[in-house]
């Protein structure tokens, strides 16, 4: 098992390592670094200068070795449009795009799992029928659609929740946090809402599926052959061996979470991560764009770390070694 | 392989299925007429000298000061929104469908590799698919739209946007096809018939493409629809998000942003036209993907 | 105890209804083990099914009775059939890798089974658990119930099924092939088992099995089903000495005996599919055959074949565990000769069959094929001429043969692979002279696999291997999934073909009556080693290794 961890830790690093590798790459060979960093009247001479400064003239392997260094230090440079440290942008942004995706994860956990469970069990009811119908149509509507659909629905024609922008924060420590007050909470839900909804058509359906395979195995169907009441057949039985398999998929789904999160956040104007990416594209700033991707990537690492670690909690045939 | 679908449990399945072959009918529909927009209706949404202001804002016909010429009303620019949408898809669904095509071409071959060959080839493969996977579709074909932008002049990468987005599109869909197209090789690997081809001495091309390959179609054809509508989808928020296509040669995803602009005012439809079409399409395709999907597992048939 | 009159199980489908099961009537008592025998699509599951009110959707009992003393089990609500099953009726399945949740402890799932039907406290029904662990043999029961099901052996888990079906004292107990997915030895202790239980504590069980052997080692009464109806049914001595029914009769000389070597198998002779009509006559297949010097009979030797599998790596700081599949194994096929391969799941035997075929790379021995070396798996080019003189025939027809494809593109493979016929109407032709040669009617060339039963498909294989015109013919578990008619038939055709084209053979089955029937030579494997080597029949009559004889007595026999 600890193997098993540290064979997992490995494949992170892994990743990590390639997505610095991008990075870097981006930053080196799209456009030229030092005519981004100076104008039209700085000299030639000059020019080669800062480029022996900035080390551009190095060998492309120290030059990596240090800008991957510099990444673990949290020196991530600097924005080419705004020169501001591109740490404190995204360190800025950052509470904003948590808070925003860990809340869409948990709506569409808690109503994507129960509904999953539900339609599995009475794949033939009328009621199953229509809930998976409507995450049909929930997994073919494009999130930017779901977004404009809620914004005229309780924005514009009921205004009950506010529209854009995120308000009612509260600053702890270096953290901003919408949890607090009850504006942040409703500039919340709109956007949430919206993120929310693709991932829980896919939990839910994902659960589905799953569920359905399990009810078929020959160890639930020997608990029904042993008078197992229904309740537990489902819910102990069943569920825990749908979960499994489920959980998996969760931890990539977050990935999803937080790339549609750029979408979700320029529809509401949310002032997250994702917005500050878009702007930099669309003005090529190179910095900013690599270490959004370092960060999406560490992420992304993280969690599937911890679902590893919940699979070895949940399977015991990862836990306890096999007897002969 | 058409011919089996027809005569099969399948085609009686779908008999039975009115979601699938309302979404089946709606789909070919939506096909025909972007695949036969320039015949089907006389104004061409590209071409400025074929509209005219003076038509603009003109609401759908069962509305007040609607008119039967412009059944969907038409937008500010004077363009009929029935033109618009139908080029729109054509667009949307060119992209769509080259992107996938190209996703399954190198998502399948390196899948069949990995799957074949096993070992270290198999190892870097989907070593690359995790990196892939970490950067979700989205973000992979903004950041290659970045990257055009960063290395291409401005001239060039406006005319190439199609292919860059296309591109962009395709790159983030590969890993789907590979994943699933190796995990099927290893079941199939070890059945007897690809076995006995081993044995045999058969040239490794052979046995993947003429033995294994057909015999994973069933979940490859599943993800195809999948993968279909989710470029679609792709496509159209890229555009939205206005890193897609400009808005003089509008896919319906340019056509929805600039119907944003018209939310909070009374001209909804030049909103939702394009939008609900769009809806429409990618249901149908889903719709006839979970019929798919059903057909191909082995469990219920 | 249980009575079952005039049960018809039906199952609607897109083509009319099914009838599984039609009009059978079945008597249990108390202590009685009762026996339902038949080949596939018997409806001896179905009936299992249906008693314990479990029926698969959308099957359902279209007529009957069925009551367990004065219980009527057909007109029960759910809930009430429910609250019968694991209490008064329970079951036990056949594999006992998949019928155990496996996340689940076995301690949990037995003190949840018992709670499910009666009020008892925690620690009581550990306590029962453990001592009823002990009682069906599992040693060191007070811990062991702690394990999870992944923790035990096959054997033992199916002993944890056991304990499971049993620990709420039913009444009856149904056993679905209780004992197939498990070793010979392995299998006699089970059948020992469910013995003593209807003995000791009065439990009647229904026995469902497609083993003929099994049913005659411990079953007191037997029916035996064909079609969904009963053939015949009675006291199983008396059945199996003397059957009445022309089926039973076919079916039990269909079963090769592990007392004796018969020539030829007596098949049933209602078989539906069996020898098709001969339009094309095989005798250009066989003059072919003949013409390519197959009739040069080719010897082949292994000599100290060891196997080494790299284990999963579970540990930083160790080398993952390798895994020895064979562990300096010689093997001397005679020219022209049928050396019968035999031993238990996990005793090497098809690694052998990789070995020479060059799936697998043995990490250390030789081989010689006729007068030349045999290259293993990593020197063997993909053009060796080994490739075309070995052929295989697999274990799973429905695998063996790629469904994508018409049996016509699959035969002709080895006639343009390796350069033996290349005019493409003159490969048809050969193909569908081989096709007749082993009993298949011509037109089935033009057909998808399929669409042909499982012996039929066999039959296929067999075509399949022959068109490389081989001189060695590897046949690896070549019936065992097949029903016994089936099986019959495909022996006979093997023998046939090895007599006229004097092929030699390697012939590998778990099956020890099967090879006494087929081989000259035996070597019998057990775990990657070599426990005996020699003349078939005098295997059979003085087994030498402790082995072997243990093997043998175990094999169940009629």
């Amino acid at each position: 098992m600890v193997y098993l961890i540290f064979k997992r830790l490995v494949q992170s690093a892994f990743v990590m390592l390639a997505v610095a590798f991008l990075a870097f790459s981006l930053f080196r060979f799209v456009g030229d670094p030092v005519s981004q960093m100076t104008g039209v009247e700085t000299s030639t001479a000059d020019r080669e200068r800062l480029r022996d400064e900035l080390g551009l003239n190095d060998a492309f392997a120290v030059q990596f070795y240090r800008f991957s260094t510099d990444l673990l230090r949290g020196d991530f440079g600097y924005s080419y449009r705004t020169r501001e440290p591109v740490g404190e942008m995204i360190a800025k942004r950052l509470p904003a795009t948590l808070e925003l995706g860990t809340f869409a994860l948990i709506i569409s956990l808690m109503i994507g799992i129960p509904a999953g469970v539900y339609t599995a069990l009475r794949p033939n009811g009328v009621a199953s029928q229509a809930i998976l119908l409507t995450t049909l149509i929930g997994v073919s509507i494009p999130t930017f659609v779901i977004g404009i659909m809620l914004i005229f629905l309780f924005g514009v024609q009921l205004g009950w929740l506010p529209t854009f922008g995120r308000s009612g924060t509260v600053q702890v420590g270096g953290w901003t946090t919408s949890f607090l007050t009850i504006d942040g909470w409703r500039s919340l839900i709109l956007p949430a809402l919206t993120l929310g909804v693709y991932q829980l058509t896919l939990t839910m359906r994902l659960v589905r599926a799953q569920m359905m395979e399990v009810m078929k195995t020959d160890y639930i169907r020997f608990a029904m052959a042993r008078g197992i009441p229904t309740r537990s057949l489902h819910y102990k039985h069943a569920l825990a061996n749908t979960m499994v398999p489920v959980i998996t998929i969760i931890g990539l789904q977050f990935g999803g979470v937080i790339a549609f999160s750029i979408v979700t956040e320029s529809v509401f104007q949310w002032p997250g991560m994702g917005l500050l990416f878009l702007e930099s594209i669309r003005f090529v700033d190179i910095p900013v764009m690599g270490v959004y991707l370092v960060v999406i990537a560490f992420f992304f690492v993280l969690v599937n770390l911890i679902v590893d670690l919940l699979y070895v909690a949940i399977d015991p045939r990862l836990r306890v070694k096999e007897a002969a | 392989m058409l011919y089996k679908l027809w005569d099969s449990d399948g085609f009686w399945l779908f008999r039975r299925r009115p979601a699938a072959i309302i979404a089946a009918l709606t789909a070919i529909a939506i096909l025909f007429g972007a695949i036969f927009a320039p015949w089907l209706v006389d104004t061409n949404p590209y071409d400025l000298a074929s509209f005219s202001l003076m038509d603009g804002l003109l609401p759908p016909m069962w509305e007040e000061y609607g008119t039967s010429r412009f059944p969907l009303g038409t937008d500010d620019q004077g363009r009929d929104m029935v033109a618009a949408i139908l080029y729109g898809a054509r667009l949307s669904m060119l992209i769509g469908i080259v992107a996938m095509a190209i996703a399954l071409v190198l998502g399948v071959s390196l899948g069949l590799i990995a799957g074949y060959y096993g070992g270290r080839l198999d190892a870097i493969i989907m070593r690359v698919a995790d990196v892939q996977l970490a950067l979700p579709a989205i973000l992979t074909a903004l950041l290659i739209d970045g990257i055009a932008r960063g290395v291409l002049p401005t001239a060039v990468h406006q005319e190439m946007r199609v292919i860059v987005l296309t591109t962009a599109i395709a790159l983030s869909l590969w890993v789907n096809f590979a994943r699933t197209a190796r995990a099927s090789v290893f079941v199939e690997k070890n059945k007897e018939y690809v076995q006995a081809a081993m044995i045999m001495g058969q040239h490794p091309l052979r046995v993947m493409l003429w033995h294994i390959l057909p015999n994973i179609m069933g979940p490859l054809l599943v993800i195809m629809t999948v993968d279909l509508a989710s470029a679609i989808l792709l496509e159209a928020t890229l555009s939205f998000l206005g890193i897609g296509l400009p808005a003089d040669s509008p896919s319906l995803g340019t056509l929805i942003r600039i119907g944003m602009g018209f939310l909070l005012s009374g001209e909804w439809w030049i909103l939702w036209v394009p939008t609900m079409f769009l809806v429409a399409l990618v249901v149908s395709i889903n719709i006839l993907g979970d019929f798919l999907r059903d057909v191909f597992n082995p469990r219920l048939r | 105890m249980l009575q079952v009159t005039n049960l018809t199980v039906k199952f609607p489908s897109r083509r009319g209804e099914f009838t599984a099961v039609e009009n059978v009537d079945i008597s249990v008592k108390p202590g009685e083990i009762h026996g339902l025998v038949g080949e596939s699509g018997a409806g001896k599951s179905t009936i299992g099914a249906a008693i314990i009110g479990l029926l698969q959707s959308p099957g359902y009992v279209a007529q009957g009775e069925m009551s367990l003393h004065d219980t009527n089990l057909r007109t029960l609500t759910p809930a009430q059939a429910h609250a019968v099953r694991g209490a008064r009726i329970s079951m036990i399945f056949q594999d006992p890798q998949t019928s155990l949740n496996p996340l689940m402890r076995i301690e949990d799932q037995l003190i949840e089974t018992m709670q499910a039907h009666e009020d008892i406290s925690d620690a009581d029904a550990r306590d029962r658990a453990v001592a009823l662990l002990s009682e069906i043999g599992i040693k060191n029961a007070a811990e062991r119930i702690k394990a999870y099901p992944h923790q035990f052996s096959g054997g033992m888990r199916q002993r944890v099924v056991i304990a499971l079906a049993l620990c709420t004292n039913p009444e009856l107990i149904i056993a679905d092939e209780p004992t197939t997915a498990l070793d010979v030895a392995v299998q006699s202790q089970v059948l020992d088992l469910i013995r003593a239980l209807a003995d000791e504590r009065g439990i009647g069980f229904i026995l469902i099995t497609h083993d003929i052997g099994v049913i005659a080692q411990i079953t007191d009464k037997v029916t035996v089903l064909r079609g969904g109806k009963v053939m015949e049914t009675g006291e199983t001595a008396k059945i199996l000495r003397e059957p009445e029914h022309p089926y039973t009769q076919a079916l039990l000389a269909a079963v090769p005996r592990l007392d004796k070597k018969i020539d030829r198998f007596l098949v049933p002779a209602t078989e539906a599919d069996v020898e098709a009509p001969q339009i094309i006559s095989g005798i250009d297949a066989e003059a072919w055959l003949l013409d390519g010097g197959v009739q040069d009979p080719i010897g082949l030797q292994a000599h100290d074949i060891t196997v080494k599998f790299a284990g999963e790596r579970t540990s930083l700081f160790r080398k993952p565990d390798s895994f020895t599949a064979l562990d300096s194994v010689s093997l001397d096929v005679r020219a022209g000769t049928v050396m019968g391969l035999v031993g238990e799941s996990g005793s090497g035997k098809s690694t052998m069959a990789k070995v020479l075929t060059g799936l697998v790379q043995p990490s250390a021995g030789t081989m010689t094929l006729g007068n030349d070396a045999l290259p293993d798996a990593k020197s063997r080019a993909r053009k060796d001429q080994s490739r075309r003189i070995i052929q295989m025939v697999f274990q799973d027809p429905y695998s063996s043969l790629n469904s994508r494809h018409r049996v016509g593109a699959l035969l002709a493979e080895p006639l343009w692979l390796y350069g033996l016929e290349n005019d493409a109407a003159k490969r048809r032709a050969l193909c569908e002279a081989m096709l007749s040669l082993v009993g298949l009617a011509p037109d089935a060339i033009d057909k998808y696999p399929h669409q042909f039963s499982g012996g039929q498909r066999q039959r296929i294989a067999v075509a399949r291997a022959l068109l490389a015109r081989p001189r060695f013919l590897i046949c690896d578990e070549p019936t065992s999934a097949l029903d016994v008619s089936i099986q019959a038939q495909v022996l006979n055709l093997l023998k046939d073909l090895q007599k006229t084209f004097g092929l030699t053979m390697l012939f590998i089955s778990h099956n020890l009556a099967v090879v006494r029937q087929m081989s000259d030579d035996i070597t019998v494997l057990q775990g990657g080693k070599v426990m005996e080597s020699g003349g078939s029949e005098p295997f059979f009559t003085n087994p030498q290794a402790d082995y072997s004889k243990n093997l043998l007595s175990l094999t169940p026999t009629l």
